[in-house]
């Protein structure tokens, strides 16, 4: 008997897993993201989201005094007060009210929500009115459905899903300032461990700045629905030191670097509907809906974090994007085989 | 004695509608103007889409148990949410909670019938049809190839996602009609609650006399006089944007996205009050019941929840913090949002206060009821939280706020509206719901609602947005998503227990007498279920317990008020 139990039990199980697992697809995802320590608001390392977390952990502990009384007395009242069989079966006293005790418990709220919104205050200010020290650096945010585009405006340099900014020092601070703007619909850039949330409106510029001490990549996410891909807008912030930051900066003001062996693919790149959205910096393509691509490669995923870039995923995703990414706005470029690898083979030397 | 309520009921009255056929039946049902009919038929509605409404919530938390999962599509998710979150806020809390005031508010007043009982039916049909035309998207659309072409932009439909550029189809506008006329028929019934309980109360019902359940009715009524047009008025220039190119959310053609935004939440902030100030009526009706005590503070119970309403209206943009305001703007609605936890926080405090030293008596409404008070304590700290526009800024749009948001709709008003169905369901039906199946859908549901809720305040914390069909591995959200998910199947069982429940109890429950949690308000006082026009004679009263007067003539209240 009860190994039938067994047998069902487990077929049900085996049968209600199995569209998971023939569904599932993570474009080597999960390894690579397991490395990035998780996203939480509270293990930050950038000043605006330390003033938060400063502000929460005191918001946290007003908060769970105030559950541990009134959940207290209600716990006390609930033991103690209850009907008991054999007693007298008569009510008990009726109390319509007392005047001191509502004038204490309107009282002392009062006053607890007036410390909390000083402090509140304060913060909203030093957050959002901060000192713009020389070095800053400038970056042009522009949300896209479903993906970020990211201009240096001083540095001359455009990229797209993965934003390089230097380490700023305590003592000698160089906090990257963001003006945040979208194209189409309402999105919102947020990278936990750096900041809060600001939305990216159209119509609406926005700013927004952080300021990270600790060198690393951080995952952040559109945190505004904004479609059916919304969930796959992911980005990276890659804090560097300065001198890679430098490397970095110079490297992408290169323009994109030519080689003959792929001379057919760039003549696809060229000729197709590609073209019309994508750029890629010293040649023709200069198209600005889709990512610019002049140093694809240097980026380590695509898709706006949808997969791994490589040459694999590369070829799956111009044959097809809505196969990694069902709703992506890029059509399929119906391109044959052939086609197909002289296109992915020139993308791969766009370093 | 002045305080005698006459108990001769017009019982002859009573159905000879059990003898027609069943298509008679229905026919009356369908004529009727009663105001007990529509508020059953409300409720059922109600009872139906939170099932509908359910079922999509539980395919949610199937797609989100394991990272990267692919059971449901990302368009397909995103009509889930969208159909989960509009159909729970207008076709179950709105028709549910109506209709229970519906029931309950001329009873209480000693009324025959709502002010304009003509207007009650109307409102419900037109609530009726919105509530099908919502759910009729998933097979209208635009001809056979739009066939499931339900809403897919969330049900705060933010502009320009639903402008035309980017929501094509009619999908959309589906969305947009049917709450319209939901709303209409919710307005209606709110005009009408307002004039019953100003014009038709019994003799001797003051104001101050009135059951603290008719104050929040009325309270909660004018508030959807209030906030219900600025959604209509913003759907209404919706359509003009989508259908004769108006430009007012068109940011395509220069028109606005943050406006949307305002016009939803000076609505959309109000609405929760709305949902939530019905739950905290049926707790000041059922605690005091089950304690053996008067409520305590009764004025104090009814200027606070005035005082809730009046806040509420100058709080929508702590929706917004992210959006980009001044200083100053954050500044004032952070101020403003935490105020509203003052009242709020006083009438915990009151039921408190009619708990304390009393004798309590833990029938299933009243364990409903003690649940609510700790999920509602926790919803309104983790409200102060989201006030805090700094924090907010990180909290908001992700899982936090989804499980802020469930412990108030969850947490506090379906707990209070399964309290209110198993307090009143004898006196709707004349038989009593289980104990014994009501202990276990309880018990049930409240683990499931803390395995699924609770979890999802860390996984917010951890940086979960809102309204993704799918997260990758490795970011520290497997296991809170799962046992998130597992709770939404305990969550289920109970829900089908209380099915259960219900259906054996209208064939074969216990009959529940007049009167029988020994009760004090004036729907105690006729039958069970109550004659088509609720007393024979219209009662008097001399005070906001009458029938505790009755029982207990040594020691009236009215000596006390």
């Amino acid at each position: 008997m009860l190994g039938r139990v067994h047998r069902w039990f487990f077929t049900i199980v085996i049968v209600a897993t199995m569209p998971v697992a023939a569904f599932a697809n993570d474009w080597g995802m999960g390894e690579s993201n397991s490395k990035i320590p998780p996203s939480s608001i509270f293990d930050t390392v950038s000043t605006p989201a330390h003033e938060i977390r400063t502000l929460a952990f005191f918001t946290c502990s007003i908060t769970a005094v105030i559950f541990l009384i009134v959940a207290g007395l209600l716990v006390i009242s609930l033991i103690r007060d209850r009907a008991r069989q054999g007693d007298n079966g008569r009510e008990p006293p009726q109390v319509y009210g007392s005047n001191p005790i509502e004038f204490a418990w309107t009282t002392v709220p009062v006053l607890i929500v007036l410390v909390l919104f000083l402090t509140t205050a304060r913060t909203i200010y030093s957050v959002q009115a901060p000192r713009r020290p020389p070095g800053a650096i400038s970056v042009h945010v522009i949300g896209h459905q479903w993906w970020w585009e990211f201009h240096y405006p001083e540095l001359g340099i455009v990229t797209a899903n993965e934003l390089h900014v230097p380490l700023s020092d305590p003592k000698n601070p160089t906090p990257t300032f963001l003006d945040l703007e979208s194209v189409d619909v309402a999105h919102s850039f947020w990278v936990p461990r750096l900041a809060g949330k600001t939305d990216v409106i159209p119509n609406k510029k926005n700013t927004m700045w952080i300021d990270p001490h600790v060198a690393g990549t951080y995952l952040g996410q559109c945190a505004e629905f904004c479609g059916t891909e919304h969930a796959m807008m992911l980005l990276r912030v890659i804090v560097e030191p300065r001198a890679d930051f430098d490397n970095w900066v110079a490297a992408q003001k290169q323009p994109a670097a030519v080689d003959a062996s792929v001379a057919h693919g760039q003549q696809i790149f060229e000729s197709t509907a590609c073209v019309n959205c994508h750029a890629i910096q010293g040649t023709g393509a200069n198209g600005r809906f889709g990512p610019d691509l002049t140093h694809l490669m240097a980026r380590e995923t695509i898709g706006a974090g949808v997969a791994m870039n490589n040459l694999d995923h590369l070829r799956v995703w111009v044959r097809d994007p809505s196969v990694m990414k069902p709703g992506a706005l890029m059509p399929a470029m119906n391109l044959d085989d052939k086609d197909l690898d002289d296109l992915v083979a020139y993308l791969a030397t766009l370093r | 004695m002045a305080g005698t309520i006459d108990r001769e009921m017009g019982l002859d009255a009573v159905d000879d509608l059990e003898q027609l056929p069943i298509l008679g039946r229905l026919h009356e049902w369908v004529i009727t103007v009663d105001h007990k009919r529509l508020g059953l038929m409300y409720i059922t509605g109600g009872l139906f889409f939170f099932l509908v409404a359910g079922l999509q919530a539980a395919t949610i938390r199937l797609q989100l148990a394991v990272p990267n999962s692919g059971i449901v599509p990302p368009q397909v998710f995103n009509r889930l949410l969208t159909m989960h979150g509009t159909a729970m806020v207008f076709l179950v809390g709105m028709p549910i909670l109506t209709g229970l005031f519906n029931y309950l508010v001329p009873l209480m007043i000693g009324a025959r019938d709502l002010a304009f009982p003509r207007l009650n039916a109307f409102g419900f049909w037109l609530w009726f049809f919105g509530a099908l035309l919502l759910y009729f998207s998933y097979i209208g659309g635009d001809g056979l190839y739009g066939a499931g072409s339900a809403p897919d932009v969330g049900w705060f439909a933010y502009a320009p996602l639903t402008e035309l550029p980017f929501s094509r189809g009619n999908s959309t506008d589906y969305w947009i009609l049917s709450i319209l006329l939901t709303t209409v028929g919710s307005t209606a019934t709110a005009a009408n609650i307002v004039s019953s309980v100003f014009c038709m109360r019994c003799e001797g019902m003051t104001l101050t006399k009135m059951p603290v359940l008719v104050w929040l009715a009325t309270v909660v009524s004018f508030m959807i006089l209030v906030a219900l047009p600025p959604l209509s008025a913003a759907q209404v220039m919706l359509l003009l944007d989508r259908f004769l190119g108006a430009h007012f959310f068109d940011t395509q053609a220069g028109g606005s996205a943050v406006l949307w935004q305002h016009f939803f939440w000076i609505f959309g902030h109000p609405e929760v009050y709305i949902l939530v100030i019905p739950a905290f009526a049926f707790a000041s009706e059922i605690i005091p019941v089950f304690s053996r005590k008067v409520i305590f503070g009764y004025s104090v119970m009814v200027a606070a929840s005035c005082a809730i309403g009046f806040i509420s209206m100058s709080v929508w943009a702590h929706h917004m913090f992210s959006v980009g305001m001044t200083p100053a703007g954050n500044s004032f609605f952070a101020a403003s949002s935490m105020l509203v936890g003052v009242p709020t926080g006083i009438k915990i405090f009151n039921w408190l206060g009619t708990m304390w030293r009393g004798k309590l008596r833990f029938k299933v409404p009243m364990l409903f009821s003690i649940a609510f008070l700790f999920q509602f304590l926790v919803a309104g700290l983790t409200g102060i939280m989201l006030a805090v526009a700094p924090f907010d800024w990180q909290l908001t749009d992700t899982y936090f706020v989804v499980a802020h948001f469930h412990y108030v709709l969850v947490g506090a008003i379906v707990f209070m509206i399964f309290a209110a169905i198993y307090y009143w369901f004898p006196k709707a039906t004349g038989r009593m719901l289980s104990e014994r199946l009501g202990r276990w859908h309880f018990w049930l549901f409240v683990i499931g609602f803390h395995l699924t809720f609770d979890t999802e305040h860390f996984a917010g914390m951890q940086g979960m947005p809102r309204r993704i069909y799918t997260y990758q591995p490795g970011r520290g959200l497997e296991t809170l998503n799962f046992v998130a998910s597992i709770g939404a199947l305990v969550q289920g069982i109970a829900v089908l227990i209380f099915v259960i429940n219900v259906v054996r109890s209208l064939r074969s429950g216990e009959p529940a007498g007049d009167d029988p949690w020994d009760a004090w308000t004036l729907e105690w006082s006729t039958t069970s279920p109550p004659p088509e026009y609720n007393f024979a004679t219209l009662p008097v009263v001399r005070s906001r317990r009458p029938l505790w007067d009755l029982k207990h003539p040594d020691d009236p209240d009215w000596r006390y008020e």
